[in-house]
């Protein structure tokens, strides 16, 4: 419970935040191909323009760093280091960007088309441009955008452009190299190719963290990367991903760059291209192989319309300041910088609380539209809702998570009614108002099969999800507080903290938590319900309010899918997998034995069929030890520790389930 | 500011005796303390609140125009037009804006000594020179720290040494020992300390004595066979080196403070000089070292240059830094005069190969030293200047604000030396650089010298500043000479130093591993209420900037109390471990409690 800074508690409404301005609009009114052509000239880290692509790799591989590993290689292994020489040029050039101005005006001209199209507004803070553009000549610029779309990286470029600001070099997956003309189009545009997973390989990993080293101590470009480390498929942040954060601090460490500036980027779309796409993915479809001709069908949805997007430039973060006295760096001292040093505990927490702390500042911006509001509402009613019930219960969502400090994008003088049928409208793909009833869209059954018909209610339901999981970083902590109250059946303090904490690392990975915050989050959690009335705080005690008991009930509607998939994973895991289940085996069959209970109408929520929950709730298992890993065969088996994870499933289920299931257990 | 090296030195005591001193001291309110000086009335030749000479000083003339006091330097009586413009435009100072130091110290604010009767009393049965005046006291109650020299200027004196003593030269020191037999004594050391080494532990109850070795200063002989000469401590650098002269020797050992450091202060504090490439730092000049402790004396019993017994007990005694005993005499190595010297300078180079000295300075400091040139008498001169400035600018297409300067020194035999000058210049050349003659490389030296005559300067108009060092890996010293200066202006900033700082280094060592990097850094305090409470919270956050660099705590100041917080992480638990257990066995009473170090 130990924890380095107590929580104060301040007002979330109190937040200042930056306007908006629609970077589309001038486009809409003036020439794109004058835009694509016009004089580009971005402010410089140190006024040093930087030096050619080519240059910058030949500077990679003549690096110490990489040259020591190949000399250490060949060593090993016997191979001359000509050889290996050569082969790291290989994966460099695989690797390595290519900025062309003349690609990057190009994409200028298609992507104003293109967005044009798709989107009704792109809105940008341009106080957030300003700060950028100081920051990026003072220190190397770290750029951590949120990722939820393939447009994230795009919109980024797209925009640094339109405020003449140097464009990125953005670390990529390689499999949109896979995308001929494209793939070598997005190098020349700054992107460069990692490999999915090279884990043991030391000689990619030695080029690669060479090479983001080397743009990053030169100032060459701001490097970008996504903390996330994939897109969300749920619309929720990530646990960071701490590979790429790792190598960008690397620099400052070592004392090679006086410091870094880190700017966390949120961006929110309204309505995501890829929603469906999601849906069929967690539900188990294969991911198709990205394409050009896949993009090309993509064309179709050119004909649709996605809303706005907005891109929230946060407030650079100085990494020096960040590890004022919380690190020494002086673990660098006694080894030549260039040979790699594992680095000791202290600086591997410190990483990765700073990866929790970039997360948690691009939630904070996240624009919420109307349109999750909504869902939130929806999703909990189903099958139906009445639309005047719906509309004046999003009403009261919005005052509640404005009052939670939600940056809600609420539009001014149109009346509410008028928002929500907006709202509904847009997302004609999931959802349709029929007289004043508002349903889910359900496509006409061409099959009998049950199973089919519950993937394809499914796949819109977790559609819908997706937006509603939008605002849950806004809700957790009071929400986990206020099922705690709600659980536990008395009103004593210490009780309702150990089962928020109990919660709190069961969905470790669902949600984002900082590590080591348990006391700050659950004093978040009580200080937000008590300013909703919802609670009051005695010196030992918690007590529900009269006014409590609505918001209690809605955190626990919101929440129940997670409860619930949470407990059915328990379930399968103490039934189905007392032998160990291999890793490969694991989503498939929980999905199957998912798919028996909600057929059977024993469990209410599809959630539990999203892959993203599963793996979720087993990474959280493994890392309390109540699953662990071994390595059978040459395959990873999980082994479960059952009566944990009974344990665990019954005090997940404390009052949610029928008191007598338990009972019947024992 | 600038000294380089502190000299401790210390009185001893001979130890075996300490256990008997029942009648000395009832408890440890009666103990006193010994500094140690190098002249009888060093304050008659020297300033009392400030660097040096008392007759060398800059001033800003009737005109306006600054010039250098005096007779003793190479720009003394000089009129420098361009340093008033460097100075108000680099500190946001002005001439009006003036913070003169008080004329005398107020007697009041000095604490009355503590004094013990019977140590008196047998002080006057040696018939070695004492005093308890206020002006003896001050004198050696500081080093040459900012807030020391600032605590003269217009601020107090917690604590002060008590008295001081001039043992003098008595053969085998035998007054210092049997002064010792009868009473103990706590050492503190005198001079250039840059490091606390010499304040008074405001807390000490004890008297504390303050042991000037200004009368122990001769050459006891000299060994041309093996170019060895054997001296007492106190003998003051530029004496020594004078000394040598006559008999055509040296030693070749010159920090910047050697006008006034110590032969046994730059043992005390592991000394470097900056010809050190040719004749090496202290630790590899001294054969033989004589220290006397509380336990007794200390020496090897040959003259042997390199001895394999064990680990080198002249380890133990340099850098102790007046913790463990007084050194009182010391065989060092000497050399034949060298036949031939020369200046030089190259302007943007980067060189490995060591002429016997070497200075690299940023662009910030190739700028200071401009602003130190003197009026040139001939219009063919002047006219002369522009045209240089004209080739390097134009022609050559450096920029002013970007060149920085190596000055060199060459020495040895004729031929030698331009041999050696024409290596380094081939070096330089290949990398960009470009010879700048000899004038620029005189002046960089001179910058050494009068950099802290400056500072005095500097004070007068609300500007203060100080120099600090370091040795860091050859890889490392861009880095670290980026990272510690911007670190230091991003402080200043962040403190509420309303101009900008000077943050400027130079490279002023070169080892086979590495560098000695050495910092200046000043800045303007009008409107900081306590500037010398900012002034050393900026250099506290550079220090440690310089250790999460790489750099060392120090390559020569030393650490006395200044520096003693990082001296654990510096050197592990069980290194202070080592050298607690020696302190304790060399004494346990703590006579030389000066308190540095540990």
């Amino acid at each position: 419970m130990a924890s380095e800074n107590a929580y104060s508690p301040q007002d979330p409404t109190l937040k200042k935040r930056d306007d908006f301005e629609d970077v589309l609009e001038e486009r809409r009114n003036s020439s794109d191909v004058k835009y694509a052509f016009r004089c580009y000239t971005p402010v410089l880290y140190n006024g040093i323009p930087p030096c050619k692509a080519s240059l910058l790799k030949h500077t990679v591989l003549k690096s110490d760093h990489v040259l020591f590993v190949i000399q250490q290689l060949s060593k090993e292994s016997g191979e001359s280091p000509e050889i290996i020489h050569e082969e790291a040029v290989e994966i460099l050039d695989e690797m390595a960007q290519n900025l062309k101005l003349s690609v990057v005006r190009f994409f200028a001209f298609m992507l104003s088309k293109a967005f044009k199209t798709l989107f009704q507004r792109v809105r940008v803070n341009e106080e957030g441009i300003q700060r950028l553009q100081q920051a990026i000549q003072q220190y190397p610029v770290v750029l951590l955008p949120s990722h939820r779309s393939y447009i994230d990286f795009l919109m980024l470029s797209y925009v640094l452009y339109t405020y003449d600001l140097s464009l990125p070099v953005i670390a990529a997956g390689m499999d949109f190299l896979g995308m001929k003309i494209v793939g070598e189009m997005l190098r020349m545009s700054g992107a460069f190719f990692i490999r999915r997973s090279f884990g043991g390989d030391k000689l990619y990993w030695a080029l690669f963290s060479e090479y983001v080293k080397t743009m990053l101590r030169k100032g060459y470009a701001p490097i970008e990367f996504f903390l996330e480390g994939t897109r969300s498929r749920t619309c929720k942040s990530l646990v960071p991903k701490l590979g790429l954060l790792n190598i960008v601090m690397e620099p400052f460490f070592k004392g090679e760059v006086f410091d870094v500036s880190l700017v966390p980027i949120s961006i929110s779309y309204e309505r995501i291209l890829e929603e469906s796409l999601y849906a069929y993915e967690l539900l188990g479809v294969p991911k198709p192989k990205e394409s050009t001709s896949g993009l090309l069908k993509a064309r179709k949805i050119l004909s649709d319309d996605f809303g706005s997007i907005h891109v929230y430039f946060g407030h650079p973060v100085s990494l020096r300041s960040l590890a004022q006295g919380k690190i020494s760096r002086s673990y660098c001292n006694l080894v030549p910088r260039h040979i790699p040093v594992k680095p000791p505990k202290d600086i591997f927490t410190f990483v990765n609380d700073i990866g929790y702390k970039m997360v948690r500042l691009q939630q904070e911006n996240m624009v919420i539209s109307p349109w999750v509001l909504v869902a939130s509402i929806l999703i909990q009613s189903l099958p139906q809702i009445d639309i005047n019930h719906l509309t004046e219960q999003t009403v009261w969502l919005r005052n509640l998570a404005q009052s939670f400090g939600a940056f809600v994008d609420w539009p001014d003088h149109i009346s509410v009614s008028k928002v929500v049928a907006s709202s509904i409208s847009l997302h004609h793909s999931i959802v349709k108002n029929t007289g004043g009833r508002v349903t889910l869209i359900e496509e006409k059954q061409d099959s009998s099969n049950l199973e089919h018909q519950l993937f394809k209610y499914a796949a819109t339901v977790l559609m819908c999800a997706s937006y509603r999981n939008q605002i849950l970083h806004i809700f957790v902590r009071p929400a986990l507080v206020a099922i705690s109250v709600h659980s536990v059946g008395s009103s004593r303090k210490e009780e309702i903290f150990s089962y928020f904490s109990f919660l709190r690392d069961i969905f470790s990975h669902e949600f984002i938590f900082a590590p080591g915050h348990t006391v700050q989050d659950f004093e978040e959690g009580c200080y937000l319900l008590m300013k909703a009335d919802a609670i009051q705080i005695l010196k030992t005690d918690i007590l529900l309010s009269e006014r409590g008991h609505k918001i209690v009930s809605f955190f626990l509607a919101m929440f129940q899918p997670f409860l619930e998939g949470y407990q059915v994973i328990c379930r399968y895991l103490s039934e189905e997998a007392l032998e160990g289940v291999t890793e490969n085996q694991y989503v498939s069959a929980v999905r199957k034995f998912a798919v028996k209970l909600l057929l059977s109408g024993a469990v209410k929520s599809c959630e539990v069929l999203s892959s993203d929950l599963q793996k979720n709730a087993l990474a959280a298992l493994l890392k309390l030890n109540i699953c662990r890993k071994t390595k059978e065969m040459e395959q990873v088996v999980v082994k479960v520790n059952r009566t944990a994870v009974n344990s665990v499933e019954d005090t997940l289920g404390r009052k949610l389930t029928p008191l007598k299931t338990a009972l019947a257990r024992l | 500011v600038c000294s380089g090296h502190c000299w401790s030195v210390c009185l001893s005591v001979a130890g075996c005796y300490i256990n008997k001193m029942y009648y000395l001291m009832p408890d440890d309110s009666t103990n006193c303390f010994v500094y140690i000086f190098t002249f009888l009335n060093r304050q008659d030749l020297l300033k009392w609140n400030g660097w040096g000479y008392s007759d060398s000083k800059f001033i800003f003339n009737k005109k306006g125009q600054a010039e250098f006091t005096g007779k003793r330097y190479r720009l003394s009586g000089m009129v420098l037009p361009a340093l008033r413009e460097w100075f108000e435009k680099t500190f946001g100072a002005s001439l009006e804006h003036k913070t003169p130091p008080r004329s005398a110290l107020n007697t009041s604010d000095i604490p009355a000594p503590i004094l013990n009767e019977d140590f008196l009393d047998d002080l006057k049965a040696t018939k070695i020179p004492f005093s308890h005046e206020i002006e003896d006291r001050i004198f050696r109650a500081h080093g040459h720290c900012l807030h020391e020299i600032f605590a003269l200027r217009e601020g107090k004196f917690e604590r002060v040494p008590d008295m001081v003593v001039w043992p003098s030269k008595y053969p085998n020191n035998k007054s210092i020992l049997s002064f010792g037999v009868k009473y103990f004594i706590f050492t503190l050391t005198g001079g250039t300390s840059v490091s606390s080494a010499l304040e008074c532990p405001p807390d000490e109850k004890r008297s504390i004595v303050s042991l000037d070795t200004s009368q122990m200063n001769r050459i006891l002989w000299i060994d041309e066979k093996n170019l060895t000469a054997h001296v007492e401590a106190g003998i003051i650098g530029q004496d020594l080196e004078r000394l040598l002269n006559v008999s055509g020797y040296c030693t070749g050992h010159e920090p910047d403070s050697m006008e006034f450091s110590t032969l046994g202060g730059w043992v005390a504090t592991r000394a470097s000089g900056m010809k050190k490439n040719i004749y090496g730092n202290i630790e590899d000049l001294v054969v033989h070292i004589r220290m006397v402790t509380p336990r007794g004396v200390i020496e090897k019993s040959c003259q042997g240059p390199r001895m394999s017994t064990g680990p080198d007990v002249h380890h133990f005694i340099m850098g102790s830094e007046g913790t463990l005993g007084v050194v009182t005499e010391v065989t060092i190595k000497i050399r034949p005069v060298p036949e031939y010297q020369k200046y030089g300078s190259v302007e943007v180079a980067k060189q490995r190969c060591a002429p016997a000295s070497i200075r690299l300075m940023d662009n910030a400091q190739f700028q200071f030293g401009h602003a130190l040139k003197p009026q040139v008498a001939s219009i063919f001169t002047s006219f002369l200047d522009g045209l240089k400035k004209f080739y390097i600018t134009k022609f050559k297409g450096f920029d002013p604000n970007q060149l920085c300067v190596a000055t060199l020194l060459f020495e040895g035999d004729r031929e030698k030396v331009l041999q050696h000058e024409k290596q380094v210049y081939d070096i330089a050349a290949k990398f960009g650089g470009l010879a700048a003659g000899e004038d620029n490389g005189q002046r960089g030296y001179m910058l050494t010298f009068v950099i802290a005559y400056l500072r005095d300067l500097g004070m007068d108009f609300y500007v203060i500043g100080e120099s600090f060092e370091t040795s860091v890996p050859w890889d490392r010293v861009l880095d670290l000479c980026r990272n510690v200066k911007e670190r230091i202006v991003r402080e200043c900033k962040e403190r509420g130093v309303q101009f900008p700082p000077l943050s400027t280094c130079r490279v002023t060592q070169t080892y086979d591993a590495g560098a000695c990097v050495y910092f200046y850094f000043a800045f303007n305090y009008r409107g900081i209420a306590d500037p010398i409470h900012v002034y050393e919270q900026i250099e506290s956050a550079a220090r440690e900037e310089i250790l999460a660099n790489g750099g060392s705590l120090s390559h020569h100041h030393g650490v006395g109390k200044l520096r003693k917080r990082w001296l654990q992480e510096a050197i592990s638990d069980v290194g202070i471990g080592m050298l607690k257990s020696v302190k304790q066995y060399v004494d346990p009473n703590n006579i030389f409690g000066n308190r540095n170090l540990l």
